[in-house]
């Protein structure tokens, strides 16, 4: 304390520590100039992203209003403003009610057996102790960094029968579902992980030494707890299996067995060579709009889950 | 990445065994139990077909008549590495691309690296440019996320289709230019295209990771940087960048290899066999489709080596942490330890002796 003093005594500004110019720089109001242009870039900054994101999205809604003659106009607002889009998208040639419906069997199915095998696998991994553990979790997260074409080649040459040995599997759900689980599976046991890591490992211990062994610890404590987190992995790993174009491509050729994603990429017009971008417009907002709504509901889950791997 | 000291006071004695996991207390019994089904789904949907495809790649169908008895040829021959050398030399089928006369195989390698370079490179800069302005912002955060959230969401066939639309040449993006760029015309204006369009799609997403990493930085450092006199600039240089590095690079290496197997986007937009954008996943499927299994996997290969070979060099020379499991980390960092000791130990012992000779 003496030292203190004494050095501020050795430094005498007129009996004031500061300057009258630092002082003044300290009286002035928050709001500089400087913060005042930073804020107004700011706001511009985040109108620019907005406009970004959502100007093509904008342009396919708008062009899914127009009149179906005139799916090429180029006017920003839909003029005069009609269904018929719409109409045509469900008309009985395209068949793409029954692709709706293909798409939710194939990654509601996908996205339960994704769970359940998914849920086990994450605990352990985010909770147990065991030597092979960096081999897994490496196995795991180099599925999903795997290029699906080099499944599909030799899935294609099973599926079509060309080995004695296994069934002509072309244009059945299974052939579908199993393909996704590939992509689905890594997908989701790296999210419960990241959302099991974040639970309290003291509520378990708790639980242990109450008398639970590790599995009722896991039923009773942790999956209640982690149900926010299995939540979001659903959202996570249907809208991934919903949004898949490849694999429903190559496996689901018939008329019948084709998902909304592959059914809307190959509606035709009343030519060959007429693209009905009107109705493909009103199938993709169909398709798109379901999931944006939950996307919407559930935002900040979902970026929490989308972050959850990349950031610890 | 791994400096961790070691602590200074535990003994490890570097005669005894290392033990294979140094943390583990006896719960693998289970823990196999639990991971065993999903080894065992990824086993069969992933790791059969690999060797699959592995073994694919070296075979071809007999075509042509078999001289023995006449007839057309069935089943398939071991070519070797026929069905690579025969792409590469351009034995198979030389078309026209962007980068000129090619063989197929090299012009699909080229487009592949180059819309995964300008694609990432792109989505990168303009990705870290939006989690800055996020941060910045004290309105509209819930807006910009949820906007954010829309390219995310919508499947990347409808987004393709959306493009084609834009892109027509009597479309709204000529409209806007004021010019009729055949941008879905099988030349260089479509890979413009295809970059635009998948820029738009993935830029927020690196945005949003990126953003998650800054929030974790303490606002402190700024202002102890801001103390120490330290510019704009050099705060982003010095404190932003190093902070949201392990986040950033985790989310530009899954974007690099997402670019890379490109499929969807190309085939939407502009369509198959269009040479200027096919990728190797395009041909790779084409050459399936018309069931050349052999070189459909030979690409294929090449396209996971190619995979592996990008994700090793993020790891090694960028430090990505993919895996990001903190008991793992310790388990290496404590045998990266022992390995030291043990060389130390060795080293020590070989020094004496030698000294001892010269003596």
């Amino acid at each position: 304390m003496s030292t203190t003093t004494g050095s501020m005594a050795a430094v005498p500004t007129e009996g004031n520590l500061l300057s009258t110019e630092e002082l003044q720089t300290l009286n002035k109001p928050g709001r500089t100039l400087g913060s005042r242009i930073g804020g107004v870039a700011s706001i511009t900054g985040i109108v620019l992203i907005i406009l970004y994101c959502i100007i093509p999205f904008y342009w396919m809604v708008v062009s899914s209003l127009r009149l179906p003659s005139m799916g090429l106009s180029n006017d920003f607002w839909p003029n005069p403003m009609s269904i018929e889009n719409f109409k045509a998208a469900f008309e009985a040639k395209n068949n793409f009610p029954r692709a709706l419906l293909n798409s939710v069997i194939v990654s509601g199915t996908t996205t339960v057996l994704t769970l359940l095998f998914g849920i086990v696998a994450a605990y352990a991994l985010a909770r147990l102790r065991f030597a092979a553990k960096g081999i897994v979790l490496a196995i795991i997260i180099g599925c999903s960094m795997f290029p699906g074409i080099t499944l599909i080649i030799p899935l294609l040459k099973m599926f079509t029968g060309y080995y004695s040995w296994f069934p002509n599997w072309m244009n059945t759900y299974q052939a579908l579902i199993v393909p996704s689980l590939s992509f689905g599976l890594p997908l989701a046991v790296w999210n419960l992980t990241a959302f099991f890591r974040q639970l309290p490992v003291e509520l378990e211990h708790a639980a242990m030494v109450d008398g639970c062994t590790p599995a009722q610890a896991f039923r009773r404590i942790i999956l209640p707890l982690a149900a926010p987190g299995v939540f979001t992995t659903t959202i996570l790993t249907f809208i991934a299996v919903w949004n898949e174009y490849m694999i429903a491509l190559t496996f689901g050729v018939d008329k019948n067995m084709k998902t909304a994603t592959v059914a809307l990429s190959q509606f035709t017009g009343a030519t060959q060579f007429d693209t009905p971008y009107g109705s493909i417009m009103a199938a993709g907002v169909i398709v798109t709009v379901p999931l944006l709504i939950m996307v919407l509901i559930f935002q900040r889950r979902i970026v929490a889950g989308l972050t959850a791997g990349g950031v610890k | 990445m791994s400096t961790a000291v070691a602590p200074k006071d535990v003994k490890i004695d570097p005669n005894k065994k290392v033990k294979k996991n140094v943390l583990s207390d006896g719960q693998g019994r289970l823990a196999a139990m639990l991971v065993a089904p999903t080894m065992l789904v990824i086993l069969f949907v992933v790791g059969i077909p690999i060797l699959m495809t592995i073994r694919e790649a070296f075979f071809l169908k007999n075509t042509g008549i078999d001289p023995t008895t006449g007839l057309v040829g069935a089943g398939e021959k071991f070519v070797g590495f026929g069905n690579f050398t025969n792409a590469i030399t351009g034995k198979n089928e030389v078309v026209p691309g962007v980068w000129g006369q090619l063989p197929r195989l090299v012009n699909a390698f080229l487009n592949n690296m180059f819309f995964t370079v300008i694609c990432v490179v792109i989505e990168t800069i303009l990705g870290v440019a939006m989690a800055l302005i996020m941060a910045r912002a004290f309105k509209g955060t819930g807006l910009v996320r949820a906007a954010i959230l829309v390219p995310w969401a919508i499947p990347t066939i409808v987004s393709a289709m959306m493009w084609k639309l834009i892109f027509n040449s009597a479309g709204v993006a000529n409209k806007i230019l004021g010019q009729t760029v055949l941008w879905l015309g099988d030349g260089a204006p479509s890979q413009y295209a295809i970059i635009i369009a998948d820029v738009w799609k993935t830029a927020p997403f690196i945005g949003l990771l990126t953003l998650a990493g800054l929030q974790t930085i303490p606002a402190e450092v700024y202002e102890a940087a801001k103390v120490d006199g330290a510019s704009a600039w050099q705060q982003f240089t010095r404190i932003t960048l190093p902070m949201v590095k392990p986040s950033l690079v985790v989310a530009v290496l899954f974007r690099t290899l997402d670019t890379m197997r490109m499929f969807d986007l190309p085939y939407g937009m502009i369509g198959p066999r269009k040479y200027s954008v096919e990728t190797l996943s395009m041909f790779a499927y084409d050459e399936a489709n018309n069931v050349r299994y052999g070189p459909a996997a030979a690409y294929s290969i090449l396209l996971f080596i190619l995979i592996v070979i990008v994700a090793f060099l993020f790891v090694k020379f960028l430090g990505a942490d993919v895996v990001g499991d903190e008991e793992v980390k310790a388990i290496n960092d404590q045998r990266k330890r022992m390995k030291k000791m043990h060389k130390d130990a060795a080293k020590a012992r070989t020094t004496v002796t030698s000294g001892e000779g010269v003596q």
